[in-house]
């Protein structure tokens, strides 16, 4: 393609996209997450997950976490915008490579098929925590936590073994040891 | 036991002790308490409307010419929708404004009731913040924290939204809170250090240029008299964003006019070639700018702006300063006194000043006038000469006639000038006026118009008429619109697709009609007189200008080109052609 000649095109340096894990702290009150969301979407802002849920009832206080892609320039963009918005309390920001943060999902899998394919999933899924939820004599629901490229893999492993339904949520994030996102 | 107060009462009693002293609105079934209350607030005058986005507007120009909020009062469902692109203009040109809209019973909200419509979910792009109020006791703390969330760090338009039986509830009404818990979002918190750096830039700058926005406007009288004693201190050039006009003075020997598309060649020349660039309450806009790649490629770049998601985020700067402009340019200024002692980098800038002087003589807004027919740069200078010496305020539509006001209208005071920049509103301007006139009963209030925009809001001069506000609708008659017809000549090998109006309305009948005074005009020779006697008349003007229909703005930025490449008047020898791809990303 001809470099572009527009007096209003992007700049043709283009800077490396990578992830990141925005934490939003808001007033958990109507259309919070609308405002957040709308933003992203009325902005051109990528989101690769969300995941939503009041953390202090006493304060009123719900925490999102994004994880969402972008250069630098739109990463700094993004918690600035974010950081206009009223409800938003603060704003924290790591890239997903990040060694001092967690980063989790949670899948609940459905699995139809005989006592042995049901072990055999559950075997595959030692590694993440498996949880039964449910069995019957041909069906469970296996929870696991892990990291999403982990989840990828293990619905692609299950499937063969009888994996029907997959339910997942969006990633969360702490950071470890002692020290808080302030 | 304190007295309860209606949802309406309520809403009266912030206002007034926001001190508002008008609205801008238009009646409907779901804000009628709120009309009914109305009456016994004698403090409050309200200003009926013809359609909503005429109040919004008329809000924005009463607002941009006074410094305060405008307030707007409409009503659900096609009221609050009319009012959208109001909003919108605001939320782009940082415009503070209140608009209060009425909302079905909240029994009714979700059942498709008549006129309901979800105003909060539709204005949440493009106001602030907004609140739907539920509770009628959270009605007085909301009214009072959109106060302060449109008035605050970068302003704006904010929305109330108050269903119809809130507005009947009772409730305890509340004060405004004294204190300014601000919740993060104004920023004032610039060091001194920052301040020592832009210092260090300043004195060892050779080829300087201070590039100054509608921040400073925003910002307060304070702030343009600080800037002009800057500009006094440093002797370093300046250039204004249309925002930014007035001010500093434009018939100042160190102002170099306006920059961008429609810019002169001196400042864009200076832009491209400075080594160094004070952006001060500006947003690095894309008319502004140009080309990204090439703008002002060998410059350190400085960001005095408040709002801090506008640092970094079109050009990357060497300096970002967040704060009021007022303050920081203040405390710059009382550095340079300090360490002055006398020294000054003047000299070392002379070569720099000889340069521009170069470009300037270019004249680049020279246009080749003519005897048989008005040309519209003609009229707008000859509007100017005649209201140099009154207190003009100067509102616009949309197009060339902005820019050739933008060009040849020079501005010495701040909020005298209200155009639609960001959003970029054709009808902008007729309303903006009423709004203007309504905040200044005394001073002259022009629309210099174009005939396409103006018929967008023409029904607002009823609104003129009732309240007998002499506004001057100045219409550059060119039966196109012009802006688009310019573009489709440069790029679109004069395909003139649907940019002649045809059947256009006699302004002469129309201004008798509406009962206000119409002049025509079509002879450069009676141009002066006829405008003296719109300038004279004690009321409403519509001036019919005809003009030349195949003006085109100039010089312009084309396409593809940074702010070297100009294209210049009908004078410039070199023809620079705009084609391939880049027709298609103007």
């Amino acid at each position: 393609m001809p470099k572009s000649k527009s007096a209003y095109s992007t700049p043709s340096i283009k800077q490396k996209s990578d992830t990141y894990i925005f934490v939003v702290w808001v007033d958990n009150e109507a259309g919070v997450l609308a405002r957040v969301v709308g933003l992203f979407s009325g902005r051109g802002y990528n989101i690769e997950s969300l995941a939503v849920a009041e953390v202090d009832a006493v304060k009123n206080i719900s925490r999102i976490t994004i994880v969402t892609t972008g250069t630098p320039q739109v990463i700094d963009q993004i918690r600035l915008q974010l950081t206009k918005l009223v409800p938003v309390h603060k704003v924290g920001e790591f890239k997903r490579d990040d060694k001092d943060v967690i980063f989790k999902e949670m899948a609940l899998f459905k699995i139809v098929g005989k006592k042995n394919k049901i072990e055999k999933c559950l075997n595959a899924c030692k590694k993440f925590n498996p949880v039964v939820l449910d069995e019957t004599k041909s069906s469970a629901v296996i929870q696991i936590t892990a990291l999403r490229r982990e989840i990828d893999k293990m619905s692609k492993k299950l499937k063969p073994l009888g994996l029907i339904s997959t339910s997942r949520t969006g990633a969360v994030a702490m950071t470890r040891g002692a020290k808080i996102f302030n | 036991m304190p007295k309860l107060l209606t949802g309406a009462e309520i809403v009266f009693k912030c206002l007034e002790d926001q001190k508002v002293n008008h609205i801008f609105g238009y009646p409907g079934g779901a804000v009628l308490p709120i009309y009914d209350e109305l009456k016994n607030h004698p403090s409050i005058k309200h200003i009926l409307v013809r359609h909503e986005q005429g109040a919004g507007h008329a809000a924005e120009g009463y607002a941009r010419s006074t410094g305060k909020p405008g307030v707007v009062l409409v009503t659900s469902g096609p009221g609050a929708t009319n009012v959208v692109t109001a909003l919108t203009d605001a939320y782009m040109d940082s415009v503070p404004m209140v608009c209060i809209s009425g909302q079905v019973p909240t029994h009714l909200i979700g059942t498709d009731a008549f006129q309901e419509c979800d105003t909060t979910g539709i204005t949440r792009p493009c106001t602030k913040h907004n609140w739907l109020v539920k509770d009628i006791n959270e009605l007085s703390d909301v009214m009072h924290e959109a106060f302060k969330v449109a008035t605050t760090g970068r302003p704006g338009p904010v929305l109330i939204d108050i269903p119809k039986d809130i507005q009947f509830a009772k409730a305890k009404y509340k004060k405004p809170k004294k204190d300014k818990k601000l919740n993060g979002k104004s920023h004032n918190k610039f060091s001194a250090n920052e301040i020592d750096q832009l210092i260090n830039l300043i004195n060892k700058a050779k080829k300087p240029i201070i590039y100054s926005g509608g921040g400073v406007i925003n910002s307060g009288p304070k702030a343009s008299e600080a800037l002009r004693k800057f500009v006094e201190l440093t002797g370093f050039p300046i250039t204004s964003t249309l925002q930014g006009l007035g001010a500093y003075p434009g018939d100042d020997n160190q102002f170099l006019g306006m920059l961008g598309m429609h810019g002169t060649y001196e400042a864009n020349n200076a832009m491209h070639d400075c080594d160094l660039l004070i952006n001060i309450g500006a947003r690095f806009d894309d008319r502004i700018t140009g080309k990204i790649d090439d703008f002002s490629p060998n410059s350190k770049k400085v960001h005095i702006d408040i709002d801090p998601s506008s640092i970094n985020k079109i050009i990357k700067v060497d300096l970002a300063i967040v704060g009021d402009v007022t303050k920081v340019i203040d405390k710059v200024n009382r550095t340079i006194v300090k360490n002055g002692n006398g020294k000054s980098n003047k000299p070392n800038i002379a070569k720099w000043w000889e340069q521009i002087q170069k470009w300037r003589n270019k004249n680049s807004l020279n246009f080749i006038n003519s005897e048989d027919s008005i040309k519209p740069q003609h009229a707008v200078q000859r509007l100017y000469e005649l209201t140099k010496n009154k207190d003009t305020y100067v509102t616009t539509e949309v197009g060339q006639h902005q820019m050739w006001a933008a060009q040849h209208y020079k501005f010495n005071k701040p909020n005298r000038w209200m155009t639609s920049g960001g959003l970029g509103t054709m009808g902008y301007g007729l309303p903006a006026a009423v709004g203007v006139q309504v905040a200044h009963p005394e001073k002259l209030v022009i629309d210099i118009a174009g005939e396409a925009s103006v018929l967008m809001t023409m029904q607002e001069m009823s609104t003129a008429v009732q309240y007998n506000l002499p506004i001057k609708i100045f219409i550059l008659n060119n039966q196109y619109m012009g802006m688009v017809r310019q573009w489709q000549e440069l790029l679109h090998e004069k395909n003139y697709s649907e940019s002649y109006s045809e059947a256009l309305p006699d302004f002469m009948k129309m201004a008798d009609a509406y009962g206000c005074l119409g002049i025509k005009a079509d002879d450069p020779s009676e141009l002066d007189e006829k405008i003296q006697e719109m300038v004279d008349y004690n009321g409403p003007v519509i001036f019919d200008c005809h003009v030349d229909p195949n003006e085109n703005c100039f010089p312009m930025i084309p396409s593809g080109k940074p702010h070297n490449q100009m294209i210049l008047g009908p004078n410039d020898q070199e023809e620079n052609k705009i084609k391939g791809k880049g027709k298609a990303l103007v």
